[in-house]
């Protein structure tokens, strides 16, 4: 095996201040699952294809088993975990218990971070901005249609609450 | 469009049942949001894929690099001595501790790991344990093994005829099945089970026909990917214990298999699941289990093997099948005889493939009242990645067959494809081709549904130019599998709180919160209230699987008598403490009634009988439906089956003449469901199972070299996206309740898949009249399809 370095990064994990010892070679994910116990990013397709196991850094969706974890030293990371706040849920996470926008629940977290980062960039996407936007997210179980429903549903009370 | 009700419903043969709920119902017919929906949108589902045991060990197994070879020489000792390494685990080092290591639930012919031959690429030869993953697979590719070539048999129709190269040397039926026993120590075929059903005289049939049509379709082979990939976890729990946490939709048959191959009472295996990330069929029987068993039972560590994705192509998938569909019809529409042949890629291993090869087979003549019928159906091994259950159990296979020649009988005859099957299409309480009697299931309404959705009647726009567009429509009928048993135990507790203890797996079906719907309908309490006690060998009651759509209704049932079983304990309790007679008592909203207004909440039920707030009720259900064996010579049985499931669909395309791409518009799908515990998530089992279907039909296929699969990633096997959603998809509900069924609830899960297929081939005929035989419709062949048409074919044609 070649050379494994281990080093100790220090990030933002969900608003809170934290360092973790990682090989060179360790992933986000496995990081987030093996240190912090945080099981919501997980690894499906292996290959950042599926989005199961998208997290958000600096506000960027990214797919967390590609990402090296050492490389989110100093930077700032979301996961669903930091989406509710104080145990109220977020708006997002709301909309899609509302629209049944799940069946197995094992893509969701990604979908809705990808939804978080639509919604800020487009607070009131047409139905084909949210086809596009979450078409690197896949569901096995098919509730593409539910999703949909689910994102513009959260949009919908964006714009009542900005108004 | 508000689905039907039982109030709308047509049933124009037959006036309603009787609705067997009560009056009124709060709890049953309500879309209640699933239970677990906060764990799964804040990220604390619980997943086996999410468990880590303290000094566990990762395995990664090596694979098999030929289709068929007999196994010359292993060398582990690079692996072995790569650092980090904890052991390296052959076949033999299984033997030596399991002498008949071999698992399976219709043939026991799987070995743990691969024993003096492989059988296909991918098949599991040896596994590096270590406590760094990373190692675990870097060693693995340390692994040599020198294999002595074998030849090998891909394609399901070569497989079976005579000379094709053996893939077993005899076959070994589990005792499981009894219908199974005559193929014991066959030698010399690689066909593990012929089935046949055979009804009036078909050649008679054919000679009084005016017209016969016969045609060979196939479906290439796909795979289930459940975004959770398949995951098991094994600990020693004591000295003579074995705790498994898997990913599994069959945990009473785990524990009964791994009981078997290790020769222990099935008390010394527990085995557990939580939530399942998708399931489909891919997670039934022994995946894992037995070999993550038996590493931690050698190594005496916790271990824990995770699939890749490209490793669930190797493990499980769905069978391609080959149908041979020969059908004679008078000028009137009638369809007088049917003869089918039906062969059934299995792969190297049966899994429950010659279960599917024979529920698919006797329902292989479709939903149509035929009076002389023979079907034939082969289970057949070949040298590629073993195939079992994929959500239909085979039936989409079959419906591809038969539903396409209905289109294609009807234009001949100048019939219009919906009036055909109106004209055939079996109607309550005619034989099925098994003999039995069709019961509660409106394939009528189900076409009618169909036919309204689409708006058959009115002028339908072709397109012009480039861009063709077609509508096409497609139908089909599965009979739930039976004779199965589920268990179910309610118990209330001190508080009057109450958990329900069931081995049906979640696996975003829903069942939780329907089984919830049911005991809360039954105890007067809100679903919301209720708690499901996940599968748990030790804990919870023998339940024969998540599978087949049979859940909703052997579980429901079993839960319903054992919430009516606790309530009766719970009325009598009161009964004595309030002073009056237990059947004048009632439950509603957590509290005792008495027609006097009294009312006791089940907490002082408890508290008052047991003299404190202590103790349990647990009331008990148990559910095993009549079932009647099919005779093995004809097929025929009076009872096949305890429901009957109907589903159909249609489809609008449009097709691009210059590329051959399908783009489906518009989606419509119904199903006879008896009646949707929970609207809001039955109509999702529908679309969800349309849009696995989609994939199926449209780009879904396994490629292969010389046995290897070429494309077992998702970047180049493609699963629906949200891209490939039509405009418009549907689901609407035939809801006439099962007067057996709890609250009249059918199985849905399948039902969904039935139709898809051949309603967009049909609505490709439509648009370009092209016919394609072969699923997937991708656009190089009906781009070819097309071009030969027009008599300028594409190259390589």
């Amino acid at each position: 095996m070649s050379e494994i370095q281990r080093r100790t990064i220090h990030f933002t994990l969900n608003g809170r201040a934290v360092s973790a010892e990682v090989a060179s070679n360790d992933t986000l994910v496995e990081v987030l699952q093996r240190d912090f116990q945080l099981t919501g990013a997980r690894e499906s397709c292996g290959q950042g294809l599926c989005g199961c196991c998208t997290v958000l850094i600096d506000q960027i969706a990214v797919s967390g088993c590609l990402a090296l974890a050492a490389l989110v030293d100093g930077k700032e990371v979301i996961t669903v975990e930091g989406l509710a706040d104080h145990g109220s849920l977020h708006r997002i996470q709301e909309s899609f218990i509302a629209k049944s926008g799940f069946q197995c629940g094992f893509c969701t977290p990604g979908f809705e971070l990808m939804t978080k980062q639509l919604l800020e960039r487009f607070p009131h996407p047409t139905d084909d901005e949210i086809r596009h936007y979450l078409s690197g997210n896949l569901c096995r179980c098919g509730t593409y249609s539910d999703i949909v429903e689910a994102v513009k549903y959260a949009a919908k009370e964006v714009t009542e609450v900005n108004a | 469009m508000p689905s039907h009700t039982k109030s709308d419903s047509k049933t124009k043969d037959q006036p309603l049942e009787k609705p067997c709920a009560e009056p009124e119902m709060h709890e049953v017919s309500r879309s209640v949001p699933r239970l677990e929906s906060r764990s799964k949108v804040d990220g604390s589902a619980e997943y086996i894929y999410n468990l880590r045991i303290p000094g566990m060990l990762y395995g990664k197994i090596f694979r098999s690099s030929v289709p068929h070879g007999r196994i010359v020489r292993i060398d582990t000792s690079a692996a072995l001595a790569f650092e980090g390494v904890e052991a390296v685990i052959t076949g033999e080092d299984i033997r030596a501790m399991i002498p008949n290591p071999y698992y399976g639930p219709a043939f026991h012919d799987q070995p743990i790991l691969a024993l003096d031959k492989v059988r296909y690429v991918g098949e599991p030869v040896a596994v590096v344990l270590a406590s760094d993953p990373q190692i675990a697979e870097e060693a693995a590719d340390l692994i040599e093994v020198e294999y002595e070539d074998l030849e090998a048999v891909f394609n399901e129709v070569e497989a079976a005829k005579p000379g094709a190269p053996i893939i077993h040397d005899f076959l070994k039926p589990a005792g499981t099945f009894t219908d199974l026993k005559h193929l014991k120590g066959r030698s010399g075929t690689n066909i593990a089970l012929d089935a046949k059903v055979c009804r009036g005289d078909v050649e008679k049939g054919f000679a009084e026909s005016d017209q016969v049509f016969e045609h060979v379709f196939r479906t290439g082979k796909v795979t289930h990917v459940p975004m959770e990939p398949i995951v098991t976890l094994a600990e020693m729990t004591g000295p003579n214990r074995v705790t498994i946490h898997t990913t599994s939709q069959s945990p009473s048959f785990v524990r009964s298999e791994v009981s078997r191959v290790l020769g222990w009472p099935e008390n010394r295996v527990r085995v557990r699941t939580a939530l399942l990330g998708g399931g489909f069929g891919a997670k039934l029987y022994i995946k894992l289990e037995v070999l993550v068993a038996a590493l931690a039972l050698l190594v005496r560590r916790p271990v824990k093997i995770a699939l890749t994705m490209e490793e669930q192509f190797y493990t499980i998938t769905k069978h391609a099948a080959t149908v041979r569909m020969k059908t004679g019809v008078k000028k009137d529409g009638t369809i007088v005889a049917r003869e089918v042949e039906t062969w059934w890629n299995g792969g190297a291993y049966a899994d429950i493939g010659p279960r599917v090869t024979q529920k698919s087979g006797f329902t292989a003549a479709g939903p149509y009242d035929i009076e002389n019928l023979k079907l034939d159906a082969y289970a057949c091994y070949t040298n590629e990645p073993p195939a079992g259950a994929l959500r239909g159990f085979g039936i989409p296979q079959v419906v591809w067959a038969y539903e396409c020649q209905s289109d294609i009988i009807a234009h001949a005859l100048g019939i219009d494809p919906l009036e055909f099957r109106r004209r055939n299409v079996l109607t309550e309480g005619r034989p099925h081709a098994t003999g039995t009697p069709i019961y509660n299931a409106r394939l009528t309404d189900v076409l009618d549904q169909v036919a309204e959705k689409m708006q058959w009647s009115r002028p339908f726009d072709h397109g012009s130019g480039t861009i063709r567009r077609g509508r096409g429509i497609g139908i089909g009928i599965k009979a739930c599998i039976s004779p199965t048993t589920s268990g179910a135990i309610l118990n209330i507790y001190s508080d009057g709180s109450c958990g329900i203890y069931c081995s049906t797996v979640d696996m975003g079906q829903g069942s939780d919160t329907a089984m919830s719907q049911i005991a809360a309908e039954v105890l007067g309490l809100k679903t919301e209230d209720m708690f499901v006690v996940h599968p748990d060998t030790d804990v919870t009651p023998y339940d024969m699987a998540t599978l087949g759509s049979r859940s909703t209704y052997h579980m429901g049932n079993a839960v319903l008598l054992a919430a009516k079983d606790a309530r009766a304990q719970l009325l009598q309790f009161a009964a004595t403490e309030m002073g009056v007679d237990a059947a004048e008592l009632s439950c509603r909203d957590g509290a005792v009634v008495a027609p006097s207004g009294a009312e006791l909440t089940f907490g002082d039920v408890m508290a008052t009988h047991f003299k404190m707030q202590s103790g349990n009720i647990v009331g008990v259900g148990s559910f095993t439906p009549p079932f009647v064996m099919a005779n093995h010579e004809t097929g025929q049985s009076p009872d096949i089956t305890p429901f009957w499931m109907p589903g159909g669909a249609g489809a609008e395309i449009e097709v691009d003449t210059q590329t051959g791409k399908i783009r489906v518009t518009k989606l419509v799908n119904s199903a006879d469901v008896g009646r949707a515990l929970n609207p809001a998530i039955v109509k999702g089992q529908l679309i969800g199972a349309a849009v696995m279907q989609l994939g199926f039909s449209l780009f879904e296929e396994m490629l292969f070299d010389g046995g290897q699969v070429v494309n077992a990633s998702l970047a180049d096997y493609k699963i629906p996206g949200i891209l490939d959603m039509p405009d418009e998809i549907t689901a609407d509900l035939v809801e006439v309740p099962h007067e057996r069924a709890p609250f009249g609830a059918k199985g849905v899960g399948e039902s969904g898949t039935f139709g898809v297929s051949p309603a967009i081939a049909n609505a490709l005929f439509d648009a370009v009249g092209v016919r394609i035989m072969e699923l997937p419709l991708t656009p190089e062949k009906v781009l070819r399809a097309i071009r030969k048409a027009e008599n300028r074919p594409l190259e390589n044609e």
